[in-house]
């Protein structure tokens, strides 16, 4: 077997040891014996249902929304050739947290379920559109000061929906949305994700080969018959299916997509096309890891997810820049 | 037989002809050495042979056919192209970054077929390289890399190979080995395009001189009768001496104005 194949087999069973801890783990403790035994016996039973209902979703969803992460954080950082890329540098977070803050600011989302992540949908989509259709044409550089500029507007958005909050409670609702969770999600949310994180999941996936011809730069990898902007469709698109819908139902979870990829580079090498399986499963395990790790924690109120994936994140990011500045020549 | 042609190309930026009506015929077993001073247009018309960029007016064509209307992955199996300076964003090995050049024939996953390990092997032999094969590209001295990017564009077994200044930067020692792989190359029956400005080794290794000035062709045919003092004084603006012959050949300049020389 290959080192790439080795270290995903070994995040797979990894990922499949800290799937099951996570389905016990909580504020309850739910003894394995006990699911077990619940599980191929008849009648409802609470050990089943809190497995089934709460964290059996919420675990498929933090591996799914985890994986895209990586993914597409292993991917940008192909296309811009840029240690520093993660997944919300084309716009599409921003567009898919403004889509969902304005169904929470006009109460939509309180009375429709899937009102938010639709809604987060359509702004990801929105956002990828106004980036791709103001980088058309230009090279990589363009396409990522296109993904700013969306971002900055959509956070611009946020920040109004914030200011003209019709009362605290709304704009309390909002920011609690923006701090990203996986808490009380449910198969609704699944599967309302699932066919967009596997159709941009796809999309992503099959980028390998032409990241490893862009490692030469734009020139050569077009002499080399890749074809680019078929490379930034894929890219930008995949990226707004796939974390647009994610932050469509989790809110904004920073940090993930950025540090997959450099985790996983040491083990499998630094060929674009061999970091995404890794930081795609890396990413899931990260993920799954810190939201076991929000549901153990606890000093008061719930720690939100995407708050401890910055907490954790941003220092990994420090030493990223100190490491990029003594390689600096 | 291999033959590349551009037809009257023009190519305009802002309104202002980077190339102007330039037609230039080339074929297999030639080593066609494009000279001419900074901002002549040799790096646009390198662009615009390998199809890379499109010109304004006029055309390029392989074997009689537009480039245009051949598929980028048919061109790029039969054409390989190096820019100026190449580089590797990422410290992948030179193994890796040599099989890059098959990037037309890779399968989309897995590992790389046998046949394809072999090419690789060669090019590495080729080019001097195969002690570092593993090595990282980044940790490559200036002529080490520029030997694995010339190893990776000849992995395709290309038959045409177009080099945008490939003795930039490399030191005489190095200079010297990059121009006698690119004849060799030619010698082989392919078509080699480089432009080069070390006019003593262009006039040494190249078998076709094809001088341009502000975009305008100057000067255009075999080695020996093409590179004279006149052409360089049209081309350069200095006043050349050419001496020797073949593989002797030598081009000294000095600059016309008399206000430039040294004291």
């Amino acid at each position: 077997m290959t080192r790439g194949g080795t270290v995903s087999a070994l995040l797979a069973l990894l990922i499949a040891l800290t799937a099951l801890v996570s389905l016990l783990a909580g504020r309850v403790w739910l003894p394995p014996v006990l699911v077990w035994h619940d599980l191929w016996s008849p009648g409802p039973h609470l050990a089943t249902l809190i497995v089934t209902e709460l964290r059996l979703p919420r675990a498929v969803l933090a591996l799914l929304v985890g994986a895209v992460l990586g993914l597409s954080g292993a991917v940008l950082q192909g296309v811009t050739r840029n240690p520093l890329a993660e997944p919300g540098l084309l716009g599409v977070s921003a567009g898919a947290a403004l889509g969902a803050v304005i169904t929470i600011y006009f109460g939509l989302a309180a009375k429709f379920a899937v009102a938010a992540p639709f809604a987060g949908l359509c702004g990801a989509l929105a956002a990828s559109l106004l980036t791709f259709a103001l980088g058309l044409g230009g090279g990589t550089i363009t396409l990522i000061l296109a993904g700013a500029a969306v971002s900055g507007l959509a956070a611009a958005g946020i920040a109004l929906a914030l200011n003209l909050a019709p009362n605290p409670y709304a704009a309390d609702e909002i920011m609690t949305w923006l701090m990203g969770s996986l808490a009380d999600r449910s198969w609704i949310q699944v599967n309302l994700v699932l066919p967009f994180i596997l159709v941009g999941g796809l999309m992503l996936a099959v980028t390998g080969k032409s990241l490893d011809a862009l490692s030469l730069g734009e020139t050569q990898a077009r002499s080399l018959g890749v074809d680019l902007q078929r490379l930034y469709v894929l890219t930008v698109f995949g990226t707004a299916l796939a974390v647009g819908a994610s932050t469509a139902v989790t809110g904004a979870i920073g940090f993930i997509g950025l540090v997959a990829p450099h985790l996983m580079r040491p083990f499998v090498g630094h060929q674009p096309s061999r970091v995404l399986l890794p930081a795609t499963l890396a990413g899931a395990l990260l993920l799954l890891c810190a939201d076991i790790a929000t549901r153990l924690i606890r000093f008061g109120p719930e720690l939100k997810l995407g708050v401890f994936t910055s907490l954790l994140g941003t220092p990994f990011f420090f030493w990223l820049v100190v490491r990029l500045r003594k390689a600096a020549p | 037989m291999t033959a590349l042609a551009a037809r009257s190309v023009t190519v305009s930026r802002g309104g202002r002809a980077i190339l102007d009506r330039v037609s230039l015929a080339a074929a297999g077993g030639e080593f066609v050495a494009v000279i001419g001073p900074n901002g002549a247009g040799k790096s646009t018309l390198l662009a615009a042979l390998a199809g890379l960029l499109e010109p304004t007016t006029g055309h390029v064509d392989l074997d009689g056919e537009d480039l245009r209307r051949i598929p980028s992955k048919t061109l790029a199996l039969r054409r390989a192209y190096l820019p100026q300076n190449p580089r590797c964003e990422w410290p992948i090995s030179v193994e890796r970054l040599v099989a890059l050049g098959l990037t037309p024939i890779l399968p989309a996953i897995g590992r790389l077929p046998v046949a394809h390990e072999r090419r690789i092997g060669e090019a590495l032999e080729r080019c001097d390289l195969l002690d570092r094969r593993s090595q990282a590209v980044t940790t490559l001295s200036g002529g080490e890399l520029a030997r694995a990017m010339l190893a990776r564009a000849l992995v395709g077994d290309p038959e045409i190979l177009i080099v945008d200044e490939p003795i930039a930067g490399l030191d005489p020692r190095h200079a010297l080995d990059a121009m006698c792989r690119l004849a060799a190359y030619a010698r082989s029956g392919k078509l080699v395009v480089a432009s080069i400005h070390d006019l003593t080794l262009a006039a040494r290794y190249a078998s076709r001189i094809f001088a341009l000035a502000s975009g305008r062709t100057t000067g255009d045919g075999p080695t020996g009768e093409t590179l004279t003092a006149t052409l360089v004084k049209d081309t350069f603006d200095v006043e050349a001496c050419i001496s020797g012959d073949a593989e002797s050949r030598y081009v000294d300049y000095r600059s016309a104005r008399p206000s430039d020389h040294p004291r």
